[in-house]
Formats: structure tokens, C-alpha cells, sequence
């Protein structure tokens, strides 16, 4: 058959594609049109899904985007707060179509510090709650919080990882073993960010819309992330050194923008309440991400510039999710995200995995990856994370 | 409740803790407590100072200024129900008896002859807000029947649901005639019909309502209603005035402003709890449209108690005090000036007060559970000279 038709005239081959087209669109039709489900007597009532998907706190109240995720269009008939019905606008008002979004308008009194809780009642009667842990007024688009958040994420990103660039001179003093334990220490690190950016991005996948399939967003947006670097990084053969100390930056920057936006949404939902304790949490757990990148560089001598490159990477990423969770959060956008890091990091993981076991081909005495040295080097680098974690728990 | 859940969250800080400088100064203690890091932390806590500040002073401008706020009519439903398509008035239930047809047995006493049809209907609650209700005659609460004491009632109940239903009324009469599953009759089909006959007795504010099974779920549905026996003067010669403004048509009856409430709340949502409670079933009704009082004339509430899920009810009357009748079964007040009285669920009793010099104007009356009034059982009477 596709000896044949490769031998068709153009028009013939359309017509091959437009065929099956055309059936599809009768197949819709006709499935429209008969109601094939009604002999089972399928008139189940409308699923009601309603996702808060950001909040607004204000001088005028609260404030809820809001999206529809139905099978029908729904109506938000009433809006109680704290077991109250109480007055609100509907902006736009009406019915909401699926997936359409409104901000619903409700102005209450709320007490700084203390917990609101806002119910949305459908038509139907159904309740949809959405708890405000903390009130506190949400950070307004103002200069001075702009820098204020962009300080917060220079202290969580970029600080920490130069910090940990300052151990290059001593880790090229190590010897070969060292260098292997060193690399090792990577991967246990960056293991440890992988399953704590999934578990993030699932997480907040979970919030989102049912529709948007977030949580499947999330391992696509990592597989592909992962097949484009490993591609991009391979066009050129391995990479290593200067390279491989690039792509590490740059997966544990998509990791830090991940974190950056984890921080500034809980400042803006009130619910960081560690306050500079936090700030020393990251700046530690950081500083071995530091370190991690510096190793594939010990081998050669490196350009200060590509340093500074390396933290900017790395580190900057911070500033950009504090922002993007302090003034503009929602927790599709922000899934997706954390799913790019995750290739991200993937990809890195495979990459000095590969340069560790070249580097321990090379090595006599070790001769084989699978070295005590490299065991150790792998369960420290997690160990190490997960201790720091400790004190950072948004 | 809000301290305990704050109280929850992981980080185990003060609930108050929500401005950050406050919990930065817990978190540094907490360091320094631990010794643990002392020196970084003062460092960093140096560091980070102008974020914090700049951040903790910002709330500052935008605190709650409550005069933005219309703190006052916040506290309601919004929009309006449409009591046409609902079939019943709350304004109009309040003063709608439904006395029967009247006949004569062959011994010759009066008979009162009604038809309760059950039906199901989606009636709107509140203001778009629409619940799947199982109702008589198509309302909630069903038809006010009012009788007099030694009256023969024959009520044709006739099950137009699509569930099997009953009617139990709260009255003296024989256990076949109870309107309960397994005796007499016991459950009416779907289709089918059965007549309850009995003598209205005692006098006083009673009730009917469905006693199939499941029965919380029948009763909350709507199948419910007020059941009222005025007392038969010639009966009660020692209080022959109080029967007498009592019963219906009396000329002492006349000048008393009667209206019935049932206290009510319906489940929306399946989880054994209200999501609106009211007199006579919409939210908010008599809040939006008040009850006209003529201030000169007393007034008489035969109020009643069919909420579901929650273990009693209550009415509070503001900037007055009231006669309390419990069950309406007696003739002098079972409670003299009170302003709150409490129900448990199916008790019921008539309030005697009035407004006579009182400054003209709104005045509330509701639950004095405020849970039950803020989702809906507060109203006011509008008292006019």
C-alpha cells in the first residue's frame, strides 16, 4: 500500500489524509446528534469544580480568583466567610462557562494575623472553600517591595551559591579521589532537589484546575525539559568542565526559581512566619549547590567571569520566583515550571554521572564507578540536603 | 477556632504570628536558644533588616481600615429570590391558615377535610440557590392547618413523589393513624394515597411531618408544617378570654396580628450540617422585606422548630420581651417576660408581645445562635404607628 502511494499523484495522497478526517468529524456528529448515552439513562447531574486560584487581601477585603472546571457552566449563588453569608461581586458576573475565571469581590472586615475561611456556594449548593491561613494585606506592585523581594531572592539564590563557589581554590587542591567524591556529592544533591521539585510541582499541581491535568504537566514539562538539554548538551559531545558546570547552574537555577516563587507566595499568603531564620536555612542548603557546580571546573583553570556567569545562573532564578509568587501566582503556571526544573536537574544528574564514570575509568586505583568514595560522596551530598532542610520549611 | 487552626501549622509559631518582624524575632530567639549558628543567624538578621522592614511596614498602609468597609449590610445574601417560580411567599406563609373544608360527621360534629400532596420540587432557598426539596403541596413548610379543638380532621394525603411518604401528626389520636413505618397504613407508595382521620386535640402549636425512613433526610427535605388546634372556648370557662382571642374568627381574635414561623435549615452540600437556616424556609426573607407591624395591636407568633442536624433552635426578639406558651398547650404564659426562648427540634409555643409606644421603626428578631442567624434566620419587624 505505501509502495503504491508514494507513486500517486499529489491530489490522491490528500485525499488519503482528508478521508479518515472526514469520518472523525461524522463520527462527532453523529455521536452529537444521536445521544448514543441515552438509553442508559445517563442525565447525571453536572460536576461543579471551582479552584481558587490566587487571593488578594486589601483595605476592601478579599479578593479570589476563581476558575470553573465543569462539565456545565456554573454559578456562584452565595459567599459565606467564616460561616457567614455575606455580600460580594461577581466580576464578571454570571454563569462561568468551563475553565472560564472571575475575581469575586467580597468585602469583609478580616483581623490581621487570624484565619478566614471563604465558602463558595453554587447554584446547586455545593461548597467550595478556600482558607486564608493568615490574613495579612497582600504585597501590592510597589518599588520598594520589588527590591525588597529581589534582595530576598539575591540572600536565597545568588549569595549561597557564590558561597559555595568560594570553596573552588580548596576543591582543586583535592586529588582525583576527592574530585570523584566531590562529583558524587553532586548527584546526591541534585538527587535530592529532583524528588523535592517534584514533589513541589505535584503539589501545587494538585491546586490548579483539574482540567489543566497539571500533575501530568508536570512529568511532561520534566521529560521534555530532560530529552531537550540531554540533546542540546550532547551536540557537542559530553560536556564537561565549563559546560557541565553551566548546565548544573542552570537546573539548580530552575530548582531556586522554584524556590524563590515557594517564598514569595507564602510572604504574600502571610504564611512565612520564620522571617530571617528562613533566610539562613536556604543560604546553607544553598551553599552546597555552590560547591556541586564548582566541581566539573577543578580540572582546568576557569575565568573569573564564568564564575560570576555560574552564580548569576544559578542563583538569579531566586529573584524571578519571588516576584512571579509575591504579585502574580497561579499554581498551573507555577507547576510548570518546577516540571522544567526537574528535567532540569535530571538532565544534570545524568551529565555528571556520565563525568564521574569517564573520570573513574581513568583512575587506576579505582578503576570502577562503584566505589566506596562514590557511595560516600552520594549519601553525603543527600544527607547533607536533606539535614538543611530542616530549616527551611515553607 | 482560627487560633486553633493557625496554631497547626508546621513551623509551630505563635498563631499572631503573621507579621514577619514578630516571627523573625521567635525564629532568632529560637536559634539562639538552641545555639546553634547564633553568630550567622545576628549576621544574616543584619543583613536581611531592610527587607524586613521594608516588608513588615507596607501592611501597615493597607490595614483593614474598617470604615471602608460596609461592615453593616455586609453580613447577607445577595440578589433576590423568585417566589413566583418557587410557588409560596414567605410573606404571605406568615398569615396563610389553611381551615379546610368544613362538613359535618354523621354525629354530628364539624369536620375539617384537607388534601396534602407530597411532590418533589426544587425550591430557591436563597438567592440562587436552589435545593432539591420533597415538599406538601409544593411548599415548605406545607399548608398552615388550623382547627379547633374537638374538630374531626381528615386529611387525604396523596403521594405524588417519587418516594414512599407519611404524615405524622403531633396530636393525641390512635397508633393507626400515626403516620409511621410498620403500623397502621405505615409508608404510602409513590401513586398511592391513604386518609388519616382523628379529633383535633390538645388545643395548642403543633406540627405534622413526614415520618418515613430515612427520617432525618425526609424531614430536612421540606415535608413539614404547623398543625395549630385553637381552643374551644365553651371548653375553657376559667380562661374564657385567652380562648376566645385564640380562635380564629373570634372577634377577640380579630385584633391580634397572628403569624406563624417555622425555624428551618437545609443541608446543601450532604454533610450533615446547614448551609442556610430561616423562619419559613428563604434566608434572609423578612431581613430584605420586613414583617409590617401595626404597632397598637398585640402580636402572636406560633412559632415552631424543624431544623435538622442541629440540636435546638432559638428566637430572640430585640428591644422587647414576650409571653411564652410552650407547646401552646395552656391558656396562661409557661414563661413571663422573656426576650430569648430556645427549641429543641419539633418543640414548639406561641409569643404574646407587643410594640404598643414604642418608637416607630426596624426591629430585629432572630436565632440567638449567631452561626444560625449569619447563615441566614435574622429578620426584622417593621413597626409602624
Amino acid at each position: 500500500m505505501s509502495e503504491r502511494s508514494l507513486g500517486m499523484p499529489t491530489r490522491a495522497r490528500w485525499l488519503l489524509a482528508v478521508l479518515p478526517l472526514g469520518l472523525v468529524v461524522g463520527l462527532v456528529w453523529f455521536y452529537l446528534a444521536t445521544d448514543p448515552l441515552e438509553p442508559l439513562g445517563a442525565s447525571a447531574p453536572p460536576v461543579e469544580e471551582l479552584t481558587v486560584e490566587r487571593s488578594v487581601i486589601d483595605d476592601r477585603g478579599f479578593h479570589l480568583h476563581v476558575r470553573a472546571d465543569g462539565s456545565e457552566p456554573m454559578r456562584i449563588a452565595q459567599v459565606q466567610v467564616d460561616g457567614a453569608y455575606w455580600e460580594f461581586d461577581l466580576e464578571p458576573a454570571g454563569a462561568l462557562a468551563r475553565l472560564e475565571s472571575a475575581w469575586v469581590h467580597i468585602p469583609y472586615p478580616w483581623v490581621e494575623g487570624e484565619t478566614h475561611l471563604v465558602s463558595l456556594v453554587t447554584g446547586s449548593g455545593l461548597i467550595f472553600e478556600h482558607e486564608i491561613p493568615v490574613a495579612i494585606a497582600t504585597p501590592t506592585f510597589t518599588l520598594s517591595r520589588l527590591l525588597a523581594f529581589a534582595l530576598l531572592g539575591l540572600y536565597v539564590g545568588v549569595v549561597p551559591v557564590s558561597l559555595g563557589l568560594l570553596f573552588y581554590p580548596y576543591l582543586k587542591t583535592l586529588g582525583a579521589r576527592g574530585l570523584q567524591f566531590l562529583l558524587a556529592l553532586t548527584i546526591g544533591l541534585l538527587a535530592f532537589l529532583l524528588v523535592d521539585t517534584l514533589q513541589e510541582g505535584l503539589e501545587l499541581a494538585a491546586a490548579a484546575a483539574a482540567a489543566f491535568q497539571a500533575q501530568a504537566v508536570v512529568w511532561l514539562a520534566a521529560a521534555l525539559t530532560f530529552l531537550g538539554l540531554l540533546v542540546a548538551g550532547r551536540r557537542s559531545g559530553q560536556p564537561r568542565g565549563a559546560a557541565l558546570a553551566y548546565f548544573l547552574a542552570l537546573g539548580i537555577g530552575l530548582h531556586n526559581l522554584g524556590e524563590g516563587l515557594a517564598i514569595g507566595a507564602a510572604f504574600a499568603v502571610g504564611e512565612v512566619a520564620l522571617g530571617s531564620f528562613l533566610v539562613i536555612g536556604f543560604t546553607l542548603h544553598n551553599i552546597t549547590e555552590g560547591i556541586g557546580i564548582a566541581a566539573p571546573l577543578t580540572q582546568r583553570r576557569s575565568a573569573f567571569w564564568t564564575f560570576v556567569g555560574l552564580a548569576a545562573l544559578a542563583g538569579l532564578p531566586a529573584v524571578l520566583g519571588t516576584w512571579f509568587g509575591a504579585f502574580a501566582y497561579a499554581p498551573q503556571w507555577a507547576a510548570l515550571f518546577l516540571g522544567i526544573g526537574a528535567g532540569a536537574i535530571l538532565q544534570v544528574i545524568v551529565e555528571v554521572a556520565a563525568y564521574l564514570s569517564s573520570l573513574a575509568s581513568q583512575d587506576e586505583r579505582a578503576g570502577n564507578w562503584w566505589s566506596f568514595t562514590n557511595l560516600a560522596g552520594v549519601a553525603t551530598g543527600i544527607v547533607v540536603m536533606y539535614l538543611t532542610a530542616f530549616l527551611v520549611s515553607v | 477556632m482560627a487560633n486553633t487552626k493557625a496554631g497547626k501549622k508546621e513551623d509551630g509559631s505563635a498563631p499572631t504570628g503573621g507579621v514577619p518582624t514578630m516571627s523573625a524575632d521567635n525564629g532568632r530567639r529560637a536559634l539562639l536558644r538552641n545555639g546553634l549558628l547564633g553568630g550567622a543567624a545576628f549576621l544574616v538578621s543584619q543583613i536581611t533588616r531592610p527587607f524586613v522592614e521594608a516588608y513588615a511596614q507596607a501592611p501597615e498602609l493597607d490595614r483593614p481600615g474598617h470604615e471602608h468597609v460596609e461592615a453593616h449590610g455586609g453580613m447577607t445574601t445577595v440578589g433576590t429570590v423568585d417566589h413566583a417560580r418557587n410557588g409560596f411567599d414567605p410573606s404571605v406563609i406568615l398569615t396563610d391558615w389553611d381551615t379546610g373544608r368544613s362538613g359535618e360527621t354523621s354525629d354530628g360534629k364539624r369536620l375539617r377535610e384537607f388534601t396534602l400532596t407530597a411532590i418533589d420540587k426544587e425550591i430557591e432557598i436563597a438567592p440562587g440557590l436552589f435545593f432539591p426539596a420533597w415538599t406538601y403541596n409544593g411548599r415548605v413548610p406545607g399548608p398552615t392547618i388550623r382547627v379547633t379543638e374537638g374538630d374531626r380532621v381528615r386529611i387525604h394525603f396523596v403521594n405524588g413523589g417519587s418516594h414512599p411518604h407519611t404524615i405524622h401528626f403531633h396530636g393525641i389520636h390512635s397508633a393507626e393513624m400515626d403516620g409511621v413505618p410498620n403500623f397502621g397504613r405505615g409508608m404510602i407508595n409513590p401513586g398511592e394515597g391513604f386518609t388519616y382521620e382523628f379529633d383535633a386535640f390538645p388545643f395548642g402549636s403543633h406540627l405534622y411531618h413526614c415520618h418515613a425512613i430515612p427520617l432525618k433526610r425526609h424531614i430536612h427535605k421540606g415535608l413539614y408544617g404547623s398543625f395549630i388546634v385553637d381552643p374551644d372556648p365553651a371548653l375553657h370557662p376559667e380562661h374564657k378570654e385567652a380562648a376566645m382571642s385564640r380562635l380564629l374568627g373570634a372577634p377577640e381574635n380579630d385584633r391580634w396580628q397572628e403569624l406563624v414561623m417555622v425555624m428551618n435549615g437545609f443541608d446543601t452540600n450532604f454533610d450533615d450540617e446547614n448551609e442556610v437556616y430561616a423562619a419559613n424556609t428563604i434566608a434572609h426573607a423578612y431581613m430584605k422585606r420586613p414583617i409590617h407591624i401595626e404597632r397598637d395591636r398585640p402580636v402572636r407568633i406560633y412559632l415552631s422548630n424543624m431544623v435538622e442536624f442541629d440540636l435546638v433552635n432559638s428566637f430572640h426578639l430585640h428591644a422587647n420581651f414576650f409571653d411564652y406558651y410552650d407547646h401552646g398547650t395552656t391558656l396562661t404564659p409557661t414563661h413571663r417576660t422573656i426576650d430569648t426562648v430556645m427549641q429543641c427540634q419539633a418543640q414548639r409555643g406561641i409569643l404574646e408581645f407587643s410594640f404598643e409606644g414604642f418608637e416607630p421603626g426596624q426591629y430585629m428578631f432572630h436565632a440567638h445562635q449567631s452561626e444560625f442567624a449569619e447563615l441566614g434566620w435574622m429578620s426584622l419587624f417593621e413597626v409602624v404607628a
